[in-house]
């Protein structure tokens, strides 16, 4: 095999005659003229056919039981929601509704909806389907992981919850099909922007009834054939690792608007998304590996998109543990970690240290609080709390779920902590599901952990620390921070939420249960001759606005 | 001289151990072989005498750099020291290839020999046994072990590996002994009266020792790579501490950037296979008391 | 040989049940459940979720149940991809890995057999440490690390195959090599050692000098014994072809099983991986007795024994 290789290798360099290699040479290339001589990305751009990777199989199509980004990219291909995320601004557009009214008190919202608006099969979009779908994303039958995004709505999280069994106790009302009425329990200004996310979405009751009703999760109504949809697509075929096509819906309210022909999405692995790049089966890719950036930042620029994202990454403190329960030591470790070192050297594809818990510009809000890079200060910290240049600190262990990213920070941190402090932590790794189960039974020092914005609030985030989060295992308590976010969700002008919000990121920062280490990117590669996709906070790409460009 | 006769004669000629060594001495390659695994073995376990840069010193702006004279092999994305991780990674790497594959050989052996030699119902209990634990998903079982054993010791490795590999030496030991059973000089021995354990350590194991020889080779560097693995699901070492399965692991993911971070581990290791390889061959070759009839 | 077929079916129910529950037990004994996730499930949540897929059922009874719904041949719906069953991942999935392995199969023997013969035939030779160097070559070179390089020569450099996919049939080529290299390896290894062994047996020995050529006894005689290793490898690493490779099936992007038996494990997806490690399982007792029965067909001798 080796001199096979080496064969091909010189054949590839100069003329060859000898019988046996030429033999060779011609089996191969015979062999390999079997496959097309054009590349997915020629083709596509001819046809108006999109070739997407989406890094890992969608978990499912189901927009009421789905949680993740994957799904949520191919889901935008074949819902609608009442209203859409503008491609550019994110601003809230049309979508279902084509108009709506807002009452003064900020409490009912009446959506009109577009009489123009269908599901794949024909069928209009009514009022009443939205009805069935927000009754079948609230029932307790389902399971919704992310049903909580309807709470807003007045009496959702009673009825959620299995307080009541009367859906007509929900804020939501269809005096005609194309009127829908929705009454909040307080005013939420990020309400219409809510409306967007896939929780909202609808679904085509005769659909969902006839494979297994309302509430059955394990249903095959989104296979091809059976999927019924009211997005600019629908799906065309769908086969387990192999990737999703969807087609054009022709019944879509502005088919005219939506230039692609097909999108295929396919689950491709992220080392081997890149290959596939390169050799032009993939006009997107979902990621860019960390070692391939520098190389495409100097060669091929415009095909490297980096955008800011949602996110933050940080450590999580166990503040039960031993010296961790010293909040002078959590400052230590925390000031002495070089963020800068770590997104400018390791991440290197324009992550933002983090010198605070909220990204900038989630929802518009800014954090005023830093915390410091000062390892003179940590040390002083550290003494303070009883152990001078890391004497006497007792062992203890950073746990990260596998990952060579988690793994090479840690292994940074580590570094620092042991130089600039005289502390040795022992890094640990557990497989994903271990690392849960870790993590949610609280055995941890140090854990790794992240967060991706749910909606563009800070309210996302500083969430997490409050007493009764489902994801604050910190153990870290603090009354006066669950008063302050809590009066952030009943303050009555967006200054004051926001004055509650920096205060909070302030004690945040103080008493430090989580370090932030640094705010997330997104890293795509995209072939030149797609237009119209936008840098995106949310990571939200509506198709719609995308065509294909022919280059040479 | 046959195989077989060569018991007969070990009690008056010089001792077959003596003859066996002083064959394999003879052997060119096996020599070169015995060498280098020696050098490699030695290099790796006095790396702190020879290698200036600790293998954990980081230098974050030095990420990922070529060869230097600094840094003879380059460095990692860390900007640690490759040579001196590479050195550093050989100890765990080929203690864990030897132990995990002794353990491997004990068991299969063992077991392999007792299944042929037994046969009948009993044969057939221990080969379904065996298929069972073929299908038993890995994966699994190292998850559960690491939860099931608190301390993440290199024992435990040994454990996970061992328990996949000893099956395939099993099933071909079993089927030598199967072939050997039958075999005259074995019926001769059981007429002379000799015991059922010794003759299967007299008569029946030197007779498989080419093929243990040979298998033991093959499982080496599977255990090495599949170290790797294990680590990846949690069980195996810990970083900062590097082995050869994930450097090499490592490596093959930035092979297009940093060729040389997957060029060098893979080089050591691969030096290591080919030298045991060589020992192997001409291990099995000088155990084989016909060899020196052969040659010319 | 009737007898003997039967006898092994008979074997392979209470196989498949030992198989059948150890994993079952297993993958309840491992942490973290199906439906753990990084923003975790309020309790009535996972609740209802589990409830709906039995889970809130003493396990003794899941236990029952499974293997109840086992016998009616059901293997169950996937966790992790509601609305897909077992079944149908596997009837999607087998077809490819199993003709990816058939490809390889066929790389491995076709190179492994023919350099193992060549090397025992050349002994004491410098042709055979070359052959010899080349199968350590092959030990020494993971999949994960000729796949990339073969996509990089062949595809990327130059332009001969498509990257990766499973469309056209020159995408058999590069996975089958990747795949199969390392087994023709093991093969050429255990062929060669197998042949030495019996090279020197005594009647092979009396056939040289009856005046066979050296030819004939080696592939007339000296084969059929030789081989007993080889083969009694081949039967669980033929298994372990056809049923697919994760690393292979991954770099290259072939729709086949592998990823179902690393990521049905990793996720947690109970039915997934006690469909996969069943139907593996009976691929493992399928070859092993045929590998069993071409063993005996070897060796005349053995060929009364009890398998």
């Amino acid at each position: 095999m080796h001199r096979l290789f080496f064969y091909l290798k010189r054949l590839s360099q100069k003329r060859y005659c000898q019988p046996k290699r030429f033999l060779l040479a011609t089996a191969l290339a015979t062999l390999a003229a079997c496959s097309p001589s054009r590349t997915n990305v020629e083709r596509g751009s001819q046809n108006q056919e999109l070739y997407i990777g989406i890094g890992a199989e969608p978990a499912a199509l189901d927009p009421h039981i789905t949680t993740g980004l994957t799904e949520y990219s191919v889901m935008l291909a074949l819902f609608e929601g009442l209203t859409t995320l503008d491609p550019q601004t994110m601003a809230v557009r049309p979508g279902v509704a084509k108009y709506w009214e807002v009452s003064g008190d900020g409490l009912t919202y009446t959506f009109h909806l577009d009489s123009q608006a269908r599901w794949s099969n024909g069928d209009p979009v009514t009022a009443q389907d939205f009805l069935f779908s927000i009754e079948r994303i609230l029932s307790p039958a389902l399971g919704a992981p992310y049903a909580y995004m309807l709470y807003p709505l007045r009496g959702a999280e009673a009825f959620n919850k299995g307080e009541t069994t009367d859906f007509s106790s929900v804020g939501l009302h269809a005096p005609d099909p194309t009127t829908l009425i929705c009454q909040l329990s307080a005013p939420t200004p990020y309400f219409l922007g809510l409306l967007a996310h896939n929780t909202w979405w609808p679904v085509h009751p005769p659909t969902i009834r006839q494979h297994g009703g309302m509430t059955e999760r394990i249903s095959k109504w989104t296979k091809p054939g059976n999927f019924v949809g009211n997005g600019p697509y629908t799906i065309e075929s769908w086969r387990l690792n192999n990737g999703i096509t969807v087609s054009r819906n022709p019944h879509y309210r502005e088919v005219a608007q939506a230039a692609l022909n097909r999108i295929h999405f396919l689950p491709i692995d992220m080392q081997t998304e890149e290959r596939a790049f390169r050799a032009g089966y993939l006009h997107i890719t979902s990621s860019v590996p960390v070692h391939r950036v520098d190389w495409y930042r100097e060669n091929l620029p415009e095909q490297l998109h980096i955008d800011t994202a949602l996110g933050t990454y940080y450590y999580m403190l166990n503040t039960t543990r031993g010296p961790l329960a010293d909040k002078r030591v959590r400052k230590a470790l925390a000031y002495a970690i070089d963020r800068e070192q770590i997104t400018e050297h390791i991440l290197r594809a324009g992550q933002k240290p983090a010198y605070h818990f909220t990204p900038p510009n989630a929802g518009g809000y800014n954090a005023e609080a830093r915390l410091p890079h000062d390892p003179s200060l940590a040390r002083s910290l550290l003494a303070e709390a009883g152990f001078p240049d890391g004497a006497g600190f007792p062992a203890f262990e950073l746990l990260y779920n596998t990952s060579e990213s988690h793994r090479t920070i840690a292994e940074a941190i580590q570094q620092m902590w042991k130089t600039q402090l005289g502390i040795n932590v022992t890094l640990h790794n557990q497989e994903w599901k271990a690392y849960l189960s870790t993590r949610q039974a609280g055995d941890f020092d140090i854990l790794r952990a992240a967060w991706y914005g749910d909606y563009d609030d800070p309210n996302t985030f500083l969430d997490l620390g409050t007493t009764d989060n489902g994801n604050n295992h910190s153990a870290w308590s603090h009354p006066e921070y669950d008063r302050l976010i809590q009066s952030a969700a009943q303050a009555d002008s967006a200054e004051k939420r926001q004055q509650y919000f920096q205060e909070a990121e302030t004690i945040l920062l103080e008493e430090m249960p989580y370090i932030p280490i640094y705010f997330y990117v997104t890293s795509r590669l995209i072939h030149p001759s797609v237009q119209g996709w936008y840098p995106s906070l949310l990571d939200n790409h509506p198709y719609q606005a995308i065509h294909l460009k022919a280059v040479h | 001289m046959t195989k077989h006769k060569r018991e007969a004669h070990s009690l008056t000629a010089a001792s077959p151990g003596r003859q066996a060594w002083s064959r394999l001495l003879q052997n060119r390659m096996a020599r070169i072989g015995g060498f280098l695994f020696l050098g490699i073995t030695l290099t790796c376990l006095f790396a702190p005498l020879l290698i200036t840069s600790s293998p954990e010193a980081q230098d974050l702006a030095y990420g990922a750099q070529p060869p230097s004279a600094k840094h003879w092999l380059g460095t990692d994305s860390l900007g640690r020291d490759l040579f001196a991780r590479i050195l550093v990674g050989g100890r765990i790497s080929i203690g864990v290839g030897f132990a995990a594959t002794l353990v491997a050989l004990l068991v299969g052996v063992t077991y392999g020999a007792l299944a042929g030699y037994i046969g009948k119902r009993c044969e057939a209990l221990m080969m379904r046994f065996v298929d069972a634990i073929y299908a038993l998903p890995f994966t699994m079982v190292v998850i559960v072990l690491t939860v099931t054993f608190d301390q993440k010791s290199i024992f435990l490795i040994f454990m996970a590996i061992g328990l996949v590999e000893w099956l395939t030496m099993a099933r071909i030991i079993r089927g030598q002994t199967r072939i050997l059973r039958r075999r005259p000089f074995i019926e001769a021995a059981r007429v002379n009266g000799s015991g059922h354990i010794r003759i299967l350590l007299r008569h029946i194991l030197p007779n498989l020792s080419g093929q243990i020889i040979v298998y033991t080779t093959l499982t080496i560097p599977a255990v090495i790579l599949l170290e790797s693995i294990i680590s990846f699901l949690g069980l195996g070492v810990q970083p900062p501490t590097a082995s050869w399965g994930t450097l090499i692991h490592e490596g093959a993911q930035k092979i297009d950037d940093a060729p040389w971070l997957l060029l060098f581990p893979a080089l050591f290791f691969s030096l290591t296979i080919f030298s045991l390889n060589f020992l192997g061959d001409g291990l099995r070759d000088s155990l084989d008391p016909k060899e020196t009839i052969d040659q010319p | 040989m009737h007898r003997l077929l039967i006898r092994r079916l008979l074997q392979a129910i209470p196989t498949l049940w030992l198989i059948a529950t150890a994993t079952f037990f297993l993958l309840r004994v491992a942490p973290g459940g199906p439906f753990d996730e990084e923003k975790p499930l309020s309790t009535e949540i996972k609740e209802q979720i589990e409830a709906h897929y039995g889970l809130d059922q003493p396990l003794y009874r899941q236990y029952f149940s499974y293997l109840g719904n086992l016998l009616q041949g059901d293997l169950g719906p996937s966790y992790k991809y509601p609305g897909w069953d077992v079944q149908e991942i596997l009837l999607q999935a087998f077809p490819v890995s199993f003709e990816l392995g058939c490809w390889a199969l066929l790389v491995a023997l076709v190179i492994g057999i023919p350099a193992g013969i060549l090397a025992a035939a050349l002994h004491h030779r410098h042709a055979e440490t070359g052959i010899m160097m080349a199968a350590t070559a092959g030990i020494c070179l993971p999949s994960f690390v000729v796949g990339p390089l073969l996509i990089l020569t062949f595809s990327l450099l130059l332009g001969w195959f498509n990257p990766l996919g499973w469309t056209y049939p020159a995408d058999r080529l590069l996975p089958a090599i990747t795949l199969g290299l390392l087994y023709a390896a093991y093969i050429a290894r255990l062929a060669r050692s197998g042949l030495l062994e019996v090279l020197t047996e005594d009647y092979i020995r009396t056939a040289h000098a009856k005046g066979l050529s050296q030819r004939k006894v080696l592939l007339g005689h000296a084969l059929r014994s030789a081989l007993d290793p080889v083969v009694a490898y081949l039967g669980p690493a033929a298994a372990g072809l056809v049923s697919g490779s994760f690393v292979v099936e991954t770099i290259f992007f072939i729709p086949g099983m592998g990823p179902f038996f690393v990521n049905g494990a990793l996720n947690r997806d109970y039915p997934v991986v006690m469909g996969t490690v069943l139907f593996y399982a009976v691929l493992i007792l399928l070859f092993n007795l045929i590998a069993d029965i071409l063993q005996m067909w070897m060796q005349p001798r053995t060929r009364h024994d009890e398998a």
